[in-house]
């Protein structure tokens, strides 16, 4: 096997007249932690399925773990461990007996899963409450428990679909100090998120806009070479007024509004922070803090995102 | 990687289904209940209400005539179980409001010159005005009327001929009819074998439907679909332990069908017993296959119901006698399992028949159980995740020029 633990060309599914994964191609190294980025509906459950071998490609080819999707199923899914956004456990069951399910679903002798017990537990903090309903635990806790359950037959790929969901910040860091406790242990991890903060944890990402792949990279690169304009980080009042009135001139590159603030790319600093100042206070909007800031990942999103609508709008 | 060692091969995927059923079962005490309880309740409640046997009616006499003939001749209906004199009126216009308020359920009308034309020897009229909003009721209580009428009728042409001179007549014809199987015509007996078709297939196909449908509300299915467990395992894991709740549940209605209506077992049990085991597995492939169409617990309850209550009720010959139906209609009941399971089930408690009588109903149903089984097993295969993804949410960002 090369050093890469998954690879993927051309993948595509099609939904009837609807394509939700658009010849996706994408190779992920053996000990990654490898994000998939994108909004709700982007694609990233559908092509997460399909190498997890629960969903037949339209065309196109994944390798998984050395496995293909479409031919070996069984040893693909043998392979990988799973774990999705919904609470994947039985909640009327306890934590003990939700262990010894998935030993069992994954056939592991009982000698191996009482073995991998306390490996478990602890993965999931629960030691000393094996004997807890799934359902009374706080949603960290379970999702810890998931991902538990996941690794109980020592898979070499685990596949985390926004494992995050409905998680508070806290547990949220403690999540991401186990998954890259896993990458150190060489297990690959393939994570989809749409929190961008968290994409900071990855080796290498995908951004996936409308079943297509619209940038790639590790989160620094993609930082740097993506937006190479200043960008400024404008707080006023009447943010949307500001906004509209921003879009319209020529010297602006790009706007978009968080929250109370307003992110401008312009052609150049000094004489873009000039012309902002005097248009806003011609409008009569008062600006009370203007920053030169680096790109988030955000920014590079959006951007990658306005570059393929903007192809897509050339085509002919 | 070292596997759980011994054991059938193919157990090995079923049985951490099969644990982990039971356990949840467990941890439900109302679901478990529920499959004991309902049905014992259900037979209770129609094994009571449904009652066919036409007796008792409440029988209104307007006795125009008012002779010792009149009196003879009406005394022989309330002399009977199936009638009950509630009424003696003198006006027939008083009828029309007793049938109309459903005091009676029939009424005897006897007109004046009754007694005088029977000892002339003309020809006496009776008229019977039967309540006929309840078809079944008031077509066997005519019957009863025409009856006893006859045999009033035959002692009259008797005693006239006597006294004509002809001495020690014998009727021509006796007619004596036994009633095989079922000797007092008791509904009950009819009914139990039907109810527990009914019940068995409601509850079966109910309680499976929901317990997959649930698993897939709560994301639990796609993870057991994402081991290495294939769908067969996971239908057959599910099913096991509610064909045996099912099973526990069967010969509680059993008992108490002989407890409580005298209902016996004539023939075999292990008979009975295969009969119904294949008639729940079917119930059970039913309910799997029904969870793959549908996507909540409220479709699951009403494709369930739509495709086991009315059928089992009305196509089965449970209570409607399947010869009388349409032809069209006819053909459709053969497609109904519990039509097969019914069959077998009166003519093993009933009638003590052996197999070779009803092979073809047994065959029936082992194809119908493997065609559920197998048809479910691929579509939770195929359909297992399949659902489009919702559309794309538009951006809030908007783009400078």
């Amino acid at each position: 096997m090369s050093g890469n633990s998954i690879e993927v060309h051309g993948l595509t599914k099609r939904f009837g007249a609807f394509t939700a994964v658009d010849d996706v191609s994408f190779d992920v190294r053996r000990g990654a932690i490898f994000g998939f980025l994108g909004a709700n509906g982007a694609g990233k459950s559908t092509t997460i399925r399909m190498l997890c071998a629960l969903l037949d490609p339209t065309s196109g080819t994944a390798v998984v773990g050395g496995h293909d999707v479409r031919r070996e199923p069984d040893e693909v899914k043998a392979s990988i461990g799973y774990m999705s956004q919904k609470f994947s456990l039985y909640g009327d069951l306890t934590v003990e007996e939700n262990i010894a399910f998935y030993g069992g679903i994954y056939r592991l002798a009982k000698s191996r899963v009482q073995a991998q017990m306390p490996r478990v537990l602890e993965i999931a903090g629960l030691r000393g409450r094996e004997r807890t309903l799934a359902r009374d635990l706080a949603q960290g806790w379970k999702q810890r428990l998931a991902l538990g359950c996941a690794l109980l037959h020592q898979p070499a790929i685990v596949f985390l679909d926004e494992p995050t969901g409905g998680v508070d910040p806290v547990s949220r860091r403690a999540f991401w100090d186990l998954i890259n406790g896993l990458s150190e242990d060489g297990v690959t991890v393939f994570v989809t998120t749409h929190y961008l903060d968290e994409a900071e944890y990855c080796n290498d990402i995908r951004l996936i806009h409308a079943g297509r792949i619209v940038g790639g990279g590790s989160p620094q690169e993609l930082k740097r070479t993506t937006i190479r304009h200043p960008l400024l980080e404008v707080e006023c009042d009447r943010v949307v007024d500001a906004l509209e009135l921003l879009q319209r001139e020529s010297w602006v590159r790009e706007t978009s509004i968080f929250g109370s603030y307003l992110h401008v790319g312009v052609e150049d600093e000094a004489e873009g922070r000039t012309l902002l100042k005097g248009r806003l206070a011609a409008a009569g909007i008062t600006v009370s803090r203007l920053d030169l800031i680096a790109p988030s990942l955000e920014d590079v999103f959006i951007h990658k995102i306005e570059e393929q609508t903007k192809e897509t709008e050339h085509a002919p | 990687m070292p596997r759980e060692p011994g054991g059938l091969p193919f157990l090995a995927g079923i049985r951490p289904v099969i644990r982990k059923e039971f356990r949840q079962i467990r941890r439900d005490p109302r679901s478990l209940i529920f499959l004991l309880c309902i049905p014992a309740f259900l037979l209770l409640v129609y094994g009571y209400a449904l009652n066919f046997d036409v007796k008792h009616v409440p029988l209104a006499v307007c006795d125009q005539d008012g002779t010792q003939a009149s009196r003879d001749f009406s005394g022989k209906f309330a002399a009977t179980e199936y009638f009950d004199l509630r009424y003696r009126l003198s006006d027939p216009r008083e009828v029309d409001a007793l049938l109309g308020r459903e005091a009676v359920g029939i009424a005897l009308m006897i007109p004046r010159g009754f007694g005088a034309d029977l000892a002339a020897g003309r020809e006496a009229k009776i008229q019977v005005l039967v309540d006929g909003a309840y078809a079944m009721t008031a077509a066997a209580a005519a019957g009863y009327v025409g009856a006893i009428a006859q045999s009033q009728a035959m002692r009259y042409t008797l005693e006239v001929l006597e006294r004509r001179g002809l001495k020690r007549l014998e009727l021509p014809l006796a007619v004596e009819t036994r009633v095989w199987y079922n000797p007092e015509l008791r509904s009950a007996r009819f009914l139990v074998p039907g109810l527990m078709a009914f019940i068995l297939m409601v509850i079966v196909v109910i309680s499976t439907a929901f317990s997959v449908v649930r698993e897939r509300e709560r994301g639990t299915m796609e993870q057991i679909l994402v081991s290495p467990v294939r769908p067969a395992d996971l239908v057959l894991g599910k099913t096991v332990p509610y064909v045996l709740i099912s099973l526990v549940s069967a010969h509680v209605v059993l008992l108490l069908g002989f407890l409580l209506f005298g209902v016996p077992i004539r023939g075999s049990y292990l008979l009975l017993l295969l009969t119904m085991t294949l008639f729940l597995t079917g119930g059970l492939g039913q309910g799997v296959l029904i969870s793959t169409v549908a996507k909540t617990q409220q479709v699951a309850f009403m494709i369930s119901i739509l495709t086991t209550f009315l059928p089992t009720f009305i196509l089965s010959g449970f209570v409607f006698p399947i010869r009388n139906m349409p032809l069209v209609i006819q053909a459709v009941t053969y497609l109904i399992p519990a039509r097969y399971f019914l069959t077998t089930m009166r003519a093993v408690m009933l009638k003590g028949t052996g197999l070779g009588a009803f092979w073809k109903e047994v065959l029936f149903l082992a194809v119908f159980a493997a065609v559920t089984i197998a048809v479910s097993t691929m579509r939770l295969k195929r359909t297992g995740l399949e659902e489009k993804p919702r559309r794309i949410l538009r951006s809030h960002r908007r783009t400078g020029p």
